[in-house]
């Protein structure tokens, strides 16, 4: 018990205001507090669809969780159902395979539903582009309210992509506030 | 030249980084070949089918299996009759064959003789004489269709079956369990995989060399390097160029960092599934470093798009070498404090200790490779067995553990970072001077093939270029393909909550094998 303390506390609390590298990211993670408190009392709650992806996307929708970014401490969590969920978060094109399975989830969300599709492939269908197996981007499939490009996008742009979900006014009449 | 004392005559492939020999043969050969490799201890690393219909009148189909043999990659070819193409059934001297069998069937229409007949990667979702990967199939969408997908049902008093899947509890990829239990213990699990199946080996043909070397990479965004490297190993054999070396040394610094990275993540996630959070936060917080350091010296965090066709597209200055070496230090150091804080952790031993195991002669049975495999005493590890520059001259040290347990694949993990972190340095510090990539131009009516071990195992990446140079047949095998299989019985006799704790311990792809 006593090393991993010591540990804790040799680590200190690295989401607290960063080395100047991460300057950006700090000023991030206060917009989207701020946004969420006016929005939905901080207490946004995502739930994840892989409906194709490389895994590449989901890699970084980890690292949302880590120390750094810490998500959770901002009051946006994410759901183990869709009935809980606020926000579907879908990564990929949509394999043919799973189209069911994602209209599925959206349909057994709450209002208002939000859409938000990650990646070059939830945007356009990426590389994978349309076939006999790949429907294409998420909107071929489901409404999207937002689409965050990249590939796969950062943590820091996936944080921005959310944010514009929620308050896309205050995102515009204050950039970089 | 002759293995295995079969009277099949093989040639040796010029131009690749590993020795590969490659031979036609008839069903006999074939099916007597595959015995002989499983006596002999061997393993089956991929099995893939094509359409050889437009070669010549009268061609049908073929298959081609990779063995492991002691010289290196041997691939055989087997082609089959235009008309109901059939080939033998390497699933009962192979396990791991038999869903690779099923996957040639639903993409080419080729057929084992025996063996599981089920659908593997179609889902119903397109019509079964739908074959993708036939020269002569169109483009075409179909109405997506639901499934009922015939599981084995286990039956008897107090037998019940809990479904999983496709979209699970988390931030995961989508997969279908089904456990058949009785009270906590699974007796029974059957994976239903293939959901993220995406047409990625259609998408290959007809693609230039340089051109697939993006799609290579997003096969599975875990082993992007691994993948970018096979794939352009393959490219390097069709077009005759060597990469130079200190392309090849920095291309070997790729792979250790994603094998860094990919490892420290896992390691977290361990710990967080035996409820210790603070490892995950810890491992999570490493991880971040690591990959941010990625971003700042090689402009992305997960290393896509680095290794090309030819060389690299990325280089190292002596500054961005020190930061490489100061942070190995640092990173070392907390883990290695953060391994006497697991081994210490009775809470967490207890759950990792007898969970989810696998035995040497099961492993071996099963044929399991890669990391998995090695913590089941099997031991084979492709830098170590048939290294290719710079792996000749590091002479990696092969991680081993014997319990094939969830802590046995925890300690490999630990043992792989330090011996990462060490060749890291070493790479560094030994790095040639001199060019990054040369030009490469593609070659009519060539094979090639890449086989490079990343951070979960051996990747096989094998491109066939057609009349034109350009792409007819591209194949990538991901090492999930031998893994799932094994999962199924690893979580046999373990109770339901820790098979999210079994499954961490391999995190296998979806996404490789659905292709």
């Amino acid at each position: 018990m006593i090393p991993l303390l010591r540990q804790i506390l040799r680590v200190g609390i690295v989401t607290e205001p960063a080395p100047p590298a991460d300057e950006t990211l700090r000023l991030t993670t206060q917009r989207l507090s701020d946004a969420v408190a006016r929005q939905i009392g901080r207490a946004l709650v995502i739930r994840h669809v892989d409906a194709g992806s490389c895994n590449g996307c989901e890699l970084e929708l980890h690292a949302l969780g880590n120390p750094y970014y810490n998500l959770e401490a901002i009051g946006i969590k994410f759901a183990a159902s869709p009935r809980h969920a606020d926000l579907l978060l879908v990564t990929g094109p949509v394999a043919k395979n799973m189209e069911v399975g994602l209209k599925r989830a959206y349909d057994a969300m709450p209002e208002p539903k939000l859409v938000v599709a990650v990646g070059d492939c939830g945007c356009t269908g990426g590389i994978f582009g349309e076939s006999y197996a790949s429907c294409g981007r998420v909107a071929n499939v489901i409404p999207v309210d937002v689409a965050i490009p990249g590939c796969p996008p950062t943590p820091l742009q996936l944080m921005q992509g959310i944010l514009a979900a929620i308050a896309p006014a205050q995102v515009e009449s204050n950039p970089g506030t | 030249m002759r293995f295995l004392d079969q009277p099949i005559e093989f040639e040796s492939l010029p131009g690749h980084a590993i020795p590969v020999f490659a031979a036609r043969t008839t069903a006999d050969e074939l099916a007597a070949f595959c015995h002989a490799a499983h006596a002999a201890e061997r393993r089956l690393v991929a099995l893939w089918g094509s359409d050889e219909r437009d070669r010549e009148p009268g061609a049908g189909y073929a298959l081609h299996v990779a063995f492991d043999l002691a010289e290196g990659l041997v691939c055989l070819t087997l082609p089959t009759a235009p008309d109901q193409p059939v080939f033998p059934d390497m699933s009962p001297a192979f396990p791991a064959a038999d869903r690779m069998q099923r996957a040639v069937r639903d993409t080419i229409g080729a057929t084992s003789e025996g063996g599981d007949q089920r659908a593997w990667l179609r889902h119903a979702n397109w019509p079964e004489d739908y074959y993708p990967l036939r020269r002569d199939t169109p483009d075409a969408r179909f109405e997506t269709r639901n499934e009922d997908y015939p599981f084995v049902r286990v039956e008897g008093d107090g037998v019940h079956e809990v479904a999983v899947g496709p979209i699970h509890a988390g931030i995961i990829e989508p997969g279908h369990f089904r456990f058949s239990v009785m009270g906590e213990n699974v007796l029974r699990l059957e994976e239903r995989l293939g959901w993220k199946h995406k047409g990625i080996e259609r998408r290959f043909v007809g693609m230039a060399l340089a051109e697939g070397a993006r799609l290579a990479g997003r096969v599975s965004g875990d082993s992007t390097v691994a993948y970018a490297w096979a794939y352009s190993q393959a490219c390097e054999a069709i077009a005759d160029v060597t990469p130079p070396p200190r392309a090849r040394w920095l291309r070997a610094l790729l792979l250790e960092r994603e094998r860094v990275a990919n490892h420290l993540g896992d390691l977290g996630y361990l710990g967080n599934d035996v409820a210790l959070a603070f490892g995950l936060a810890q491992f999570l917080r490493l991880r971040e470093d690591w990959l941010r350091l990625n971003a700042k010296l090689f402009g992305h965090r997960l290393l896509m798009d680095r290794i090309v066709p030819g060389g690299v597209a990325i280089d190292l200055d002596a500054q961005g070498a020190e930061a490489i070496i100061d942070q190995c230090h640092a990173i070392e150091e907390d883990v290695r404090r953060l391994k006497s804080i697991y081994d210490e952790h009775a809470g967490l031993q207890d759950r990792f200790l007898t969970t989810g195991r696998i035995t040497p002669a099961l492993a071996r049975r099963l044929g399991i490779i890669g990391l998995a495999g090695r913590a089941s005493a099997q031991r084979w590890d492709l830098r170590c067995e048939h290294p290719c520059a710079p792996y000749d001259e590091l002479k990696p040290k092969m991680a081993i553990e014997r319990n094939g347990d969830v802590a046995a694949r925890a300690l490999v993990r630990f043992a792989e970072l330090g011996e990462a972190f060490r060749l890291v340095r070493k790479l560094i510090v030994d790095m040639p001077a001199g060019e990054l990539r040369r030009d490469l131009r593609s070659a009519p009516d060539k094979r090639g093939f890449g086989w490079v071990e990343g951070w979960r195992g051996d990747v096989l990446v094998a491109i066939e270029t057609g009349a034109d140079g350009k792409i007819r047949r591209g194949h990538c095998h991901d090492p999930s393909w031998q893994n799932w299989a094994a999962l199924e019985h690893a979580v046999i006799d373990n109770i339901v909550p820790d098979f999210p704790l079994i499954n961490k311990s391999f995190n296998l792809s979806y996404a490789g094998p659905d292709l």
